[in-house]
């Protein structure tokens, strides 16, 4: 066992784990985060996109190890005071989402490409996601919940 | 699915590392993690031991020395993607890093890791090779350089010997050229299932100098001297850049996979030239 500190969704941990354990097992399992999902064995499909340091990651392409001493935020560090997150409220309000798997991986990565570029083209939405996959045929809409997000200064 | 329980250390000296792989018979080295942890969970891979290099601080950053440009290898593709002596220097690099898998793997992915896992659909093998890139490798109490044409030796292997690490890139600065990485694929994320990185240096409207790579045209990536040498004193013309890209595939043995077989590849490789140059030379 590793013992790690780390600082999820503004809370501060520390906890042993084992070197093999990825950082998506560590927030749901031992945190019981559970908003962050896996949807793939194979770091396709980001639908266990975190912010590692304020930068998107897929947390099952990283060890909690790894994460030792930085700062992770999930889907469920982004509401305040039971207020959505902009990029939350934008993907309810377009209906983007119908399974709503992809939705947490969709929406950290969101944010991250909006840090990145705050009036993307719809082009460049797309080529931002291009790390999530979405089964239910539902990028249209999340392309404009993006746009309405930037639209309306979302970061 | 969950990795196969292996031994974890985080040096955070290259010759920390470098000790700790001559100590341990069956160790990984561990830098961006993007190819490896797929590897390691669907259980491709069981290492004994994991060496993290991530807390090596002297193997990140970017920096000019004389006539080149020095990598450091843990350097993520997003830095090197947007830095601006990257851009300026040798611009074929920034935009062939553009088109590495997705933003969240371009975050943790790593230049020297990359290129280090040698994977013959990888996007930067092609592109040290073009460029003359040479690799600096550490081992026990010494470091030595290997240049790009000897440094790739097959499928995921390269002249990095067991006991030693990659520790920075040097790339010859090519300022003023033209670049341009032309990657066929057919859905996101996915790998080349033929790429060319081409840059040109222009003379009026005239190619003075052109370096051409292949991605996954064989075992390894592949410099395409036939057409650089057809290129030079060329216009930079479709026709005259459509003749010279008819080389593309001399001497390839590209691979046959559900992607396409050899043939298809040949015919990609030339296409793909083509589009290439005449991006890089600012006429396509």
């Amino acid at each position: 066992m590793t013992r790690i500190t780390v600082k999820v969704d503004g809370s501060g941990y520390t906890d042993d784990v084992e070197p093999r354990t990825l950082l998506v097992h560590y927030l749901r399992e031992q945190l019981g985060k559970t908003g962050t999902v896996v949807g793939c064995d194979t770091g396709n499909c980001g639908a266990c996109t975190v912010h590692l340091d304020g930068q998107s990651v897929k947390s099952c392409s990283l060890l909690a190890v790894q994460a030792d001493g930085h700062e992770v935020t999930t889907i469920e560090g982004l509401a305040t005071d039971g207020q959505l997150h902009p990029m939350q409220q934008a993907f309810h309000e377009n209906h983007a989402l119908q399974c709503g798997f992809c939705t947490p991986g969709m929406i950290m990565q969101a944010i991250d490409l909006l840090a990145g570029k705050a009036d993307p083209t719809d082009d460049e939405i797309r080529l931002g996601l291009e790390g999530n996959l979405c089964r239910c045929t539902g990028y249209q809409n999340i392309v404009k919940a993006v746009r309405a997000a930037a639209a309306g200064g979302a970061r | 699915m969950i990795p196969v329980a292996f031994d974890y250390y985080a040096p955070t000296s290259v010759d920390e590392a470098v000790a700790l792989l001559r100590e341990h018979d069956d160790a990984k080295v561990l830098a961006g993690g993007q190819s490896l942890m797929p590897v390691l969970r669907l259980r491709l891979a069981a290492p004994e031991v994991i060496v993290d290099l991530g807390r090596i601080e002297e193997l990140n950053g970017i920096r000019e020395d004389g006539d080149a440009l020095v990598i450091g290898a843990m350097t993520p593709h997003s830095v090197v993607q947007a830095d601006p002596l990257i851009a300026e220097h040798a611009s074929l690099i920034s935009l062939a890093t553009a088109t590495i898998a997705d933003p969240q793997v371009r975050h943790r992915g790593t230049f020297g890791g990359s290129l280090a896992h040698a994977d013959p659909a990888g996007d930067l093998p092609a592109v040290a090779v073009a460029l003359d890139a040479f690799f600096v490798i550490a081992g026990a109490n010494s470091r030595r350089t290997v240049g790009a044409a000897d440094f790739f030796e097959g499928v995921f292997s390269t002249a990095i010997g067991e006991d030693e690490l990659l520790v920075e890139i040097r790339v010859p600065k090519y300022t003023g050229w033209g670049a341009h990485y032309e990657k066929f694929n057919r859905v996101a994320q996915q790998w080349s299932i033929v790429a060319v990185a081409a840059t040109v240096r222009l003379d009026g409207g005239t190619i003075t100098e052109a370096r051409v790579g292949l991605t996954n045209m064989g075992s390894t990536p592949i410099r395409a001297t036939a057409v650089e040498q057809a290129l030079v004193g060329q216009p930079a013309t479709a026709e005259a850049v459509r003749a010279a890209a008819a080389h593309a595939a001399d001497g390839t043995s590209p691979p046959t996979d559900l992607n396409g077989d050899a043939d298809y590849r040949r015919h990609l490789a030339s296409v793909l030239t083509r589009r290439a140059v005449l991006a890089a030379a600012g006429t396509g």
